[in-house]
């Protein structure tokens, strides 16, 4: 059901616009099989395993009455998950060769590490305090408007500042930051904590964690190339 | 069938590491800080599982089935020949007319597969009991990102400013914000954050790439990029849109009541 769309596009585009023979016909639809059972088999697996789990730590974090826990532990799950995000590892490597190249940095192995590397802790702690900024605001009932429209100006700010070189990259690393498994645990925590919390709506105050997770990491990687060029 | 087996240990191992983080910091919390067994161990366990495997999965199947197709139809369809030089020369945008047809079905159909957009759209259904559908939310965003698609490929083609281009999607989004229904600004700013993760992202990098070394005059390393700055910024804006809709829709009712209750 939910790949209708993309078979009938390639389907489309190959019959009437390219004309030209599919190639590989045999695995694209053993391919397509895969995608079908692993996208049931997820969906399935989010609403008896990732939903509750997020729901649960959030209501028992929020039980405990600790603070400094509840941040540590939304801290921690947003840097753990994001340092060990394969797309930000691969898009960090790749940044890495073009700003060598263009001779932005040193090329020698040592300085081209410690930028890669820079780049995906400076990604990983925007995400961690970000999901931080984002619990507090749940927890303080603060309008999340107020805050992504302040994000927003600092950003237009920043580009204008920031090295040119940087700045297409910090777009887009606000949009690879959160991964598949991150979006679900996440919005099951806002959603749980504004829950339990006596006057918060979880339609309203629940969601805006993600929202947060992509717009600090553009802030954050601006700032990194400021430092290094 | 041994291929696809051992493709299937590699993508699965590849998947248990990025899940690993997760896990420990889930198992350190429950045991060290809130030092409680989690409810339902079991059920969580196997839901963990599915969620483990099935991603596994579909990321196999993008791999074999998704991936290669779109690289090709994208390398394709921007392919000087197919063009054709009819438009008055090759950097005519006009002549590009398939590829922004291309990006926007592109970006609505992936969209709508996008797991965490499913992941997200799930709670907002819970959350509002309803009143926000599942599909509903689904639709709107793939529309934002098929429009997002089809102008970041007219801007690649023509070589503008990226910048131009985000800074009017943040002020119309500022201003929408300023209309739209308070209750939900929330889930349309987290809607931009999660069209751009698993099927997505590659084949639109892909997209950006070809196309940016295909037109003549145009930089993959400078233009290629910005496809998935814009798919996570029109989203927000399609989302705001469609719950002003709504909202006027309500507040035309609510007038109606207020009269009665004067």
């Amino acid at each position: 059901m939910d790949l209708i769309p993309i078979i009938v596009v390639v389907v489309f585009f190959q019959s009437v616009v390219i004309r030209q023979p599919f190639p590989q016909i045999g695995e694209v639809i053993f391919g397509f099989l895969f995608v079908i059972v692993g996208l049931m088999l997820f969906i399935e697996g989010l609403e008896i395993g990732l939903f509750p789990i997020g729901e649960s730590m959030a209501y028992a974090l929020a039980k405990k009455g600790s603070l400094v826990w509840l941040l540590i532990f939304s801290f921690v799950l947003g840097f753990s998950t994001t340092i060990a995000e394969p797309a930000l590892i691969a898009v960090a490597k790749e940044a890495t060769v073009i700003s060598s190249s263009a001779g932005l940095i040193e090329s020698d192995e040592k300085t081209m590490y410690n930028y890669a590397m820079g780049l995906r802790l400076t990604v990983a702690v925007s995400v961690g305090l970000a999901i931080v900024i984002g619990v507090l605001r749940i927890l303080k009932g603060w309008p999340l408007y107020y805050l992504i429209i302040g994000g927003y100006i600092l950003v237009m700010l920043m580009t204008i500042i920031a090295p040119k070189e940087i700045i297409g990259l910090a777009y887009d690393a606000g949009g690879i930051t959160t991964s598949t498994i991150t979006v679900p645990l996440v919005t099951a925590l806002g959603v749980g904590l504004a829950t339990v919390i006596k006057g918060r709506s979880p339609l309203t105050d629940g969601f805006g964690l993600i929202a947060f997770a992509s717009l600090l990491p553009m802030i954050f990687v601006m700032l990194y190339g400021l430092f290094w060029f | 069938m041994i291929d696809f087996v051992m493709d299937f240990v590699l993508v699965l191992f590849a998947t248990l590491r990025d899940v690993l983080p997760i896990l420990v910091v889930i198992i350190f919390f429950q045991i060290v800080v809130l030092k409680q067994p989690i409810p339902h161990l079991k059920k969580v366990i196997l839901g963990g599982v599915y969620v483990i495997i099935g991603l596994a999965l579909f990321l196999m199947g993008l791999e074999k089935a998704l991936f290669p197709v779109g690289q090709i139809m994208a390398t394709q369809l921007s392919d000087p020949e197919f063009l054709g030089t009819t438009l008055g020369g090759p950097s005519d945008w006009r002549s590009y007319y398939w590829i922004y047809i291309f990006a926007a079905l592109i970006g609505f159909s992936t969209t709508i597969a996008e797991p965490s957009l499913i992941a997200v759209a799930i709670k907002a259904d819970e959350v509002s009991a309803g009143t926000i559908s599942q599909i509903g939310l689904r639709v709107t965003v793939a529309l934002g990102v098929a429009f997002a698609l089809a102008l970041g490929t007219f801007r690649i083609v023509t070589g503008t400013s990226l910048f131009v281009y985000i800074m009017a999607g943040y002020i119309i989004v500022i201003i929408q914000t300023f209309f739209a229904p308070k209750k939900l600004i929330a889930l349309a700013y987290d809607s931009g954050g999660v069209t751009t993760s698993t099927v997505t992202v590659p084949l639109v990098a892909a997209l950006g790439l070809g196309l940016s070394s295909s037109v003549p005059g145009r930089n993959p390393a400078i233009d290629g990029f910005g496809l998935i700055a814009f798919a996570s910024l029109f989203p927000i804006i399609t989302v705001l849109g469609f719950a002003q809709i709504m909202e006027l829709k309500t507040r035309l009712f609510k007038i109606k009541i207020k009269k009665d209750e004067i």
